[in-house]
């Protein structure tokens, strides 16, 4: 549990005596549904009842770094050794085609079974397969490997969102997953798009932007998603030997997305300008043997050199250094605070959220100088963060979560994640580096809504037996539900459809 | 592009020619096309439009090659589509070729049902993704207002007296931009479980989404629409295993709606452009299906190791050759009054970059295909790509406004009369008037 907020904001509701005793019970249970819909992923039987005393006082509760790490990793790898494996695994399967080639060629003849001991022999190269189990295997197949990772992790994430009892530090985590999004469409990135956002995400989620922000950019899987790792300056050893250079592709998103904002003010100048001081970000791998695979590496051969302005600040090279202080710059920057402190609201609350809101958020960036802690708390304390209605169609991932929690459902994690990607938001496979749409409508699609509705029938028969959906009703969506809701669950004709309205219900569809 | 005449026709030779190809292929039809009513040229038909987005800005240089200009394997050295040998494109005429990963395209074009629009661009000039593409799909003049987009606005402006569905139709579970907005849209993903929803559940969710949730309950009719309207159908899916499984039951569950196979991700490539793409054909071919579509496809963000003749792009221009082909085949007799619109939201710099890419640029081509199309053409009044003429020294400078295309396809195939295509559909595009000629 952390301390009640900064010293300088309003400690709204964080008394929960004198609360309960103005409002009654009625009024704190309101506040504690709230407290699973809009800052958690959705209540378990009994939640709203334990935490109704005080609901800020549990959201609050989350903020703490080892309730954004995630609980269900065990045996999960460190993203360089699935990038090493991989690409050992690659090496063995590009070798083997070679001497199976060679040997074919030679052996023109002879009969083709004599290649394949061939290949079974064929060394495997320095570092091959670093603790991975394929080491043993004939030949591990790369894709393979990068393939059971992302099962694995994807498993692993969906798991702890349903247990956690600090669901407010998950939704923070995916936030900041989104909005320093990467996807694992693209190659390498497949293998370590989870232990990315282990690695990178959650252990500055309640520390400070500008960590994160630096975590972010130097991590190899936001490095290969943006191209950094093969951009080269013009004028670098490298780039004047082989006639290539810069790749603009990762400079430009740090601006837009990352930090300033679209309308942040930056030039397209600034965005080459950036991309020179960031070569040489790359990715160690087996064939550099001065790198470590897998892991950043700052190639200096790569890096443009000269001294370059970005933003109106003008950087003298200090090779990797330089790009750490624009970004510490960057975020630091009042664009940058304005931008997260939009998104921040736009996510937790609404469209449509009250200036004074967005206003609360920027200024606490400000003043505590991207401290993600304190913005934290300055969300969760902000009253008009309690009292907008729920306008925001709970996500595809959030509403499968949510389900799972709800009625318990026995349902594997990786269903789950399949049953996210149906209604169209598959983990970790955004579109754009842009992330999933956040509008409060983005996911009204008719026919995903519709396929809520089966995914809930199947839920509903499931657990049916057990169950007695008024009773569920009241424990998941407490006095916010209507009277309408109340009523049509009541009068179902089944317990599954009971439970299909509960779980379609606005209330439970909203947040 | 009337106003780029003058300076086209004082340029180099390759200009004056394909300026000549595009009054030579329109000339004659012009004038008759003003005479009739646009109303009455629609009337008589049964017209289907579909949108489809490419997302991530696609290099029109390496799918419409301008082999000849001197300047083109100067600026994309190995990224250059040739006229023989190994980066051979397929002709188009005697200064561009296809992208030779695009073969059904071309038969297309050939049999004149495909035309293709050069050196285009949205009234966008900046290099977000996000930002342009919301500027292409809202159809306004610049960045700002993101609540509809044009197809929709299109739609509302269409009387529904006559039509078969009025409502538009989105491929996926996000409503893309373009076909957002007040006008009705079904949208459709495959099932997520092979089982039947239940009447009852369903007439007792729209109670009580009338009682409290209006947009809810929009959402949800629309989506039980949809669910039908692909059982009642009849629309046998094509050869899949998981197709024939059901029958349709209880919601009219029908073979088309077959349950999405779990399957990794990316299995076959472009598996699901193709799928897409039958799908949509289905609805818009169905006696009672509605009428205009869109759909999106992602990855054209081409920044490193592009490969426009062996390599990323060309598969995925094959990618969307073959959606083309699935699409115009699913089709079937409705081909004829068929319209498809291929636009991205810019093209790429004209240099390569530093990763054997390109990035993020300006004018670009849109394609237009379809029986109802007069194709066999490429429209460009062509900037060339020397140096000095390159848009901020590193883009292909636009010399048309995309919307003059959206708005010559939205008047002359659907009908829709100038005025709603100034005043609503493109609000802000006095100066980009509407291409006559178009449509057969």
């Amino acid at each position: 549990m952390v301390g009640d907020g900064l010293e300088s904001f309003p400690r709204l509701g964080s008394h929960p005596t004198l609360r309960s005793e103005e409002f009654g019970t009625m009024a704190m249970s309101r506040d504690a549904a709230t407290a699973f819909r809009r800052f958690g992923l959705g209540a378990k039987p009994g939640d709203l009842k334990r935490i109704s005393g005080d609901p800020r006082g549990y959201v609050r509760g989350a903020l703490t770094g080892s309730a954004a790490t995630l609980s269900t990793s065990q045996g999960l790898e460190p993203s360089h050794v699935v990038f090493a494996a991989a690409q050992a695994a690659q090496q063995e399967k590009q070798l083997g085609k070679a001497l199976a080639k060679d040997a074919a060629q030679k052996a023109a003849a002879p009969a083709m079974a004599e290649t394949d001991p061939m290949v079974a022999a064929a060394a495997p190269p320095k570092g091959s397969a670093a603790g991975a189990p394929a080491a043993a295997a004939p030949i591990a197949r790369p894709n393979q490997i990068r393939r059971d990772a992302l099962l694995e992790e994807q498993a692993a994430r969906v798991a702890h969102a349903i247990a956690t009892d600090t669901p407010f530090a998950e939704r923070w985590v995916m936030f900041w997953s989104n909005h320093f999004c990467v996807s694992h469409q693209k190659g390498p990135v497949r293998g370590i798009a989870g232990a990315y956002e282990r690695e990178a995400i959650r252990p500055h989620a309640f520390g400070r932007f500008a960590d994160m922000l630096r975590a972010v950019e130097q991590h190899p899987a936001m490095l290969i998603y943006l191209d950094n790792q093969i951009s080269l300056g013009p004028n670098s050893q490298a780039g004047r030997n082989r006639g290539r250079g810069l790749n603009e592709n990762l400079a430009r998103e740090i601006l837009e997305l990352h930090t300033l904002g679209v309308d942040g003010g930056y030039t397209q100048e600034d965005v080459t300008n950036l991309a020179r001081i960031i070569t040489g970000w790359s990715v160690g791998n087996l064939n550099q043997p001065q790198t470590e695979a897998g892991k950043f590496f700052f190639a200096q051969n790569r890096h443009e050199p000269g001294a370059w302005t970005v933003a109106g600040k003008r950087y003298e090279d200090e090779g990797r250094r330089t790009g750490q202080k624009v970004l510490d710059d960057l975020a630091w920057h009042p664009a940058t605070a304005r931008h997260v402190a939009r998104k921040l609201a736009q996510h937790f609350v609404s469209d449509r959220a009250p200036a004074s809101l967005i206003a609360t958020l920027e200024q606490t960036f400000r003043k505590s100088d991207g401290d993600l802690l304190a913005l934290a708390k300055a969300l969760i304390n902000a009253p008009e963060a309690w009292s907008v209605e729920p306008k925001k169609i709970v996500p595809p991932y959030d509403f499968v979560v949510a389900l799972a929690r709800g009625f318990d459902l026995k349902t594997k994690p990786g269903e789950l994640v399949r049953l996210a990607g149906v209604l169209g938001q598959p983990l970790w496979q955004v579109p754009a580096p842009k992330g999933w749409p956040d509008t409060d409508d983005a996911w009204m699609g008719p026919s995903a809504i519709r396929e809520r509705l089966r995914i809930a029938e199947k839920s509903a028969r499931e657990v049916a037996p057990g169950v007695d959906p008024r009773v569920l009703a009241e424990e998941l969506l407490g006095p916010t539900m209507s009277n309408d809701t109340r009523q049509a669950v009541a009068r179902a004709e089944t317990r599954e459809q009971g439970l299909e309205l509960i779980a379609m219900a606005p209330e439970f569809l909203r947040r | 592009m009337s106003r780029d005449t003058t300076m086209s026709l004082a340029c180099a030779e390759h200009q004056r020619l394909s300026r000549r190809q595009l009054l030579a292929g329109t000339g004659a039809s012009l004038a008759l096309w003003g005479l009739l009513p646009r109303s009455a040229i629609a009337g008589t038909r049964d017209p289907r439009l579909l949108a489809m987005v490419l997302r991530g800005g696609l290099d029109g240089l390496a799918m419409v090659a301008p082999v000849g200009d001197p300047d083109y394997p100067r600026l994309r050295k190995a990224l250059a589509l040739t006229t023989s040998g190994e980066g051979a494109g397929l002709p188009l005429d005697s200064f561009f070729v296809l992208n030779a990963s695009m073969p059904y395209l071309h038969g297309l074009y050939q049999k004149r049902e495909a035309l293709v629009v050069h050196a285009t661009a949205t009234p966008y000039r900046g290099r977000s993704h996000f930002d342009g593409q919301d500027v292409l799909e809202s159809g306004l003049g610049g960045v700002g207002r993101i609540d509809d987009g044009w197809l929709n606005r299109a739609i509302a402006g269409l009387a529904s007296a006559g039509r078969a569905n009025p409502k538009g139709l989105a491929m996926g579970a996000v409503v893309p931009l373009v076909m957002r907005g007040n006008a009705p849209v079904l949208s459709w993903i495959p099932n997520a479980y092979n089982i039947p929803l239940r009447d009852s559940t369903v007439a007792r969710l729209m109670d009580l989404y009338g009682q409290t949730d209006p947009k809810l309950a929009k959402a949800f009719a629309d989506g039980m629409a949809i669910n039908r309207l692909g059982a009642a159908g009849g629309m046998a899916a094509p050869a899949r295993p998981a197709a024939a499984a059901p029958a349709a039951q209880g919601d009219g569950m029908g073979a088309m709606m077959a349950p999405a196979q779990a399957q990794p991700a990316g299995a076959r490539p472009f598996r699901d452009f193709i799928e897409t793409a039958e799908t949509a054909a289905k609805f818009l071919a169905a006696a009672d299906g509605p009428r205009i579509g869109a759909l999106s496809y992602n990855g054209w963000d081409t920044h490193a190791n592009e490969g426009s003749i062996k390599g990323q792009l060309a598969n995925r221009l094959a990618g969307l050759d073959a959606a083309i082909k699935a699409f115009a085949e699913g089709m079937g007799p409705a081909w004829k009054d068929t319209a498809v619109l291929i636009v991205t939201e810019f093209g790429r710099t004209a240099h390569v970059n530093g990763t054997d890419g390109t990035d993020h640029g300006t004018a670009t081509c849109a394609l237009l295909l379809g029986g109802a199309v007069k194709g066999g053409r490429v429209l460009a009044d062509w900037p060339g790509l020397a140096d000095p003429k390159l848009h901020e020294g590193r883009d292909l400078k636009p010399t048309g406004d995309l919307r003059a295309l959206l708005k010559g396809v939205l008047r002359d195939h659907l009908g829709i009369p100038a005025g709603a295509l100034a005043q609503t559909v493109f609000p802000d595009s006095r100066g980009a008037a509407p291409v006559d000629g178009l449509l057969a």
